[in-house]
């Protein structure tokens, strides 16, 4: 279940309440969340959609412990993350959340496989069992046959898949995906979102996705709206439920 | 370091730019162990100096002679055990370029006193028996190719004329550095030949029995002559060496001013290096702390990178050096045996090591303090 009013009654493994966030530029102050309420159960995949400039990135940052609001709370799995010292927020992000942005974002300079290892370069795991994660993790999103690549030899498609791959390979508590397939064409974005559905339908992952791609959103089971600094309820069109 | 090979691959990222900044380290490092070396050459007579002996000269100035007539004076001076003298020749070989030290000592007492200078004992004997015999260093001999049997001819300078000296031997160092770039003859040879000067010695060397005695000593013997016409100067031959190396002038501030150029310079272009790498990498870093790379272990990677490039470079410069400066030494034969001491080798890798770090402090604090949402955005 997703709730926005607020009155989630506590079991949720997100839980935002109040959340404000306000950019100070100049003199120019900018609100762009204000009092936003979201309570999120494990295994939900929910998008976020809005406006260019609406505030998703700010949001999806946030509930990433990538940034601190202005007020307000997020609590996830039991740990007030807004409570957080930096350097605690950073290990918390380690073990808790897979980010996948729109650019990919990976290392140049690393093949695929070492990609999809960075996350477990900071777990006690053994090099074997990393090399079993990261096959593992590879085979998911059909690229065992690359893995020794350079992100420059592989198209966008293929990047985003190995950045899924890493998003996923230390089993995060939920993943965060902003605009996955802004960068990419039908066929690719298509793709995508096939497998990002199959790790909530097959693996039980939660995915909290921002997208302006309503091809995209459409695979999500909740879609909510970012208007004005707080989520509004749209009106469900098709599958999940 | 499970990250190395992420620091590994930054490193081969820009070839070009990594290569140039290693190439930095190299050349100053190479410098570092040629001015080293340098250093070590005008006090290598300081260092190889023991410690019980003292130098005993003239007080007023080192180029004015003592009577011969002290040697048994200074024989009686308690704690002394045994005393030699040497006088300074001159004399040029073939043309004024070919310099080199030529030292006029006392066949019977030299070695008793420089037990330093090993020679074999065919060639000892020799030297006993030619007067006109002459002992060449190693490095001399290499030098101009003299072998035993040779006849050395030398123009005299102080003392004028044609001399000739029959090479009976080679000397060694008993170490590595040890100065073997210079010739000895017998004073008798010199006594007898000489026109004027007669009855006088350059310097005496004073052995003494226990080097906890040398500054009694010292001052026993510049008290016995006090108020004479010949009154000394006793000094341990460290302090005697070390004078005789200052009238090559500041050298060892010359090179200080030089080595800290050098590696100031070095600082701020590996700095600015790592600075570049930092700034064009911002967008990787954020994703590396989105992952969960701490901050702290953020700065030990663009550290480690900075340390890496030093250590490359310096190591590169510093082997470099080991292999070609004995070389240069031996064209450059005026500076005496120049070479690359394990010591210097190790101080210079700790002090590239050292400015790698110092260099990749800064960039990489940066890289710790850089906000992933900021950076992030600016992708
Ligand atoms: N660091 C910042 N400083 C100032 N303004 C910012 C900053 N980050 C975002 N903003 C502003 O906040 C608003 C929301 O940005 P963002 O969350 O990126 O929106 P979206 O992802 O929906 O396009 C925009 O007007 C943006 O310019
Ligand atoms: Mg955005």
């Amino acid at each position: 279940m997703v709730r926005i009013d607020g009155k989630g009654n506590g079991t949720a493994l997100v839980r935002v309440r109040n959340l404000d966030k306000k950019y100070v530029r100049g003199t120019e102050e900018i609100h762009v969340l204000q009092g936003l309420n979201l309570d999120v159960d494990a295994g939900d995949f929910v998008a976020f959609m809005g406006p260019s400039g609406s505030g998703k990135t700010t949001l999806l940052n946030l509930l990433g412990g990538l940034d601190l609001p202005t007020s307000g709370s997020i609590t996830v799995a039991g740990d007030e993350i807004t409570k957080l010292s930096a350097g605690s927020l950073t290990s918390w992000r380690a073990r808790h959340v897979g980010f996948i942005f729109q650019l990919y974002n990976l290392i140049p300079v690393l093949t695929a496989f070492q990609n999809v290892e960075l996350p477990l370069l900071l777990t006690k795991l053994s090099k074997a069992e990393r090399r079993k994660h990261v096959e593992t993790a590879l085979a998911v999103v059909g690229l065992t046959d690359r893995m020794g690549h350079f992100p420059r030899q592989l198209s966008g498609g293929q990047e985003q898949r190995v950045a899924i791959a890493r998003a996923f390979v230390a089993d995060p508590t939920f993943l965060l995906c902003d605009e996955p397939t802004g960068d990419l064409d039908r066929k690719n974005a298509d793709e995508i979102m096939e497998i990002i559905d199959r790790l909530v339908r097959e693996h039980g992952k939660t995915v909290l996705m921002v997208s302006h791609d309503p091809r995209a959103a459409e695979r999500a089971r909740f879609v909510l709206h970012l208007d004005k600094g707080v989520l509004m309820e749209a009106a469900k069109a098709g599958a999940g439920t | 370091m499970k990250s190395f090979r992420l620091v590994w691959a930054n490193l081969r990222r820009k070839k070009v730019r990594t290569t140039l900044a290693i190439g930095s380290f190299a050349v100053a490092l190479f410098l570092f162990g040629l001015l080293a070396a340098v250093r070590m050459g005008f006090r290598g007579g300081a260092d190889a100096a023991g410690a019980n002996r003292l130098a005993v000269i003239n007080r007023v100035s080192l180029i004015l002679p003592l009577p011969l007539s002290y040697r048994d004076r200074l024989l009686k001076v308690p704690g002394v055990a045994a005393v030699t003298y040497a006088s300074w020749f001159g004399g040029v070989y073939q043309d004024e370029r070919n310099f080199f030290p030529q030292f006029a000592v006392d066949k019977d007492t030299w070695f008793d006193v420089y037990a330093d200078n090993v020679v074999s004992p065919e060639g000892r004997d020799a030297f006993m028996k030619d007067r006109q015999a002459c002992l060449v260093g190693r490095a001399l001999a290499k030098r101009f190719g003299f072998k035993v049997g040779d006849r050395l001819p030398l123009r005299g300078t102080i003392w004028t004329g044609n001399w000739e000296f029959n090479v009976v031997g080679v000397y060694d160092g008993n170490r590595p550095e040890a100065d073997t770039s210079g010739m000895f003859f017998r004073a008798d040879y010199l006594e007898e030949r000489r026109a004027y000067g007669k009855g006088t010695v350059g310097y005496y060397v004073v052995k003494v029995g226990n080097p906890d005695d040398a500054v009694q000593v010292t001052k026993a013997i510049d008290a016995l002559f006090e108020n004479s016409p010949f009154e000394t100067r006793t000094q341990t031959e460290k302090s005697f060496a070390a004078s005789f190396a200052k009238q090559m002038g500041n050298v060892e501030l010359l090179i200080m001013t030089i080595g800290s150029v050098v590696f100031f310079t070095l600082l701020l272009v590996t700095g600015n290096t790592m600075a570049i790498a930092v700034r064009e990498r911002s967008g990787e870093l954020a994703v590396l702390k989105t992952v969960g790379f701490s901050d702290r272990r953020v700065l030990g990677l663009i550290l480690a990178e900075a340390v890496l490039i030093a250590g490359q470079g310096g190591f590169i410069g510093l082997a470099l050096a080991k292999l070609v400066i004995p070389r240069l030494s031996r064209a450059l034969p005026m500076l005496g045996v120049l070479y690359v001491s394990p010591l210097t080798f190790a101080a210079g890798f700790v002090l590239a090591i050292a400015v790698g770090a110092a260099a990749g402090l800064l960039p990489a604090i940066g890289a710790m303090r850089l906000r992933v949402v900021d950076a992030l955005r600016r992708i």
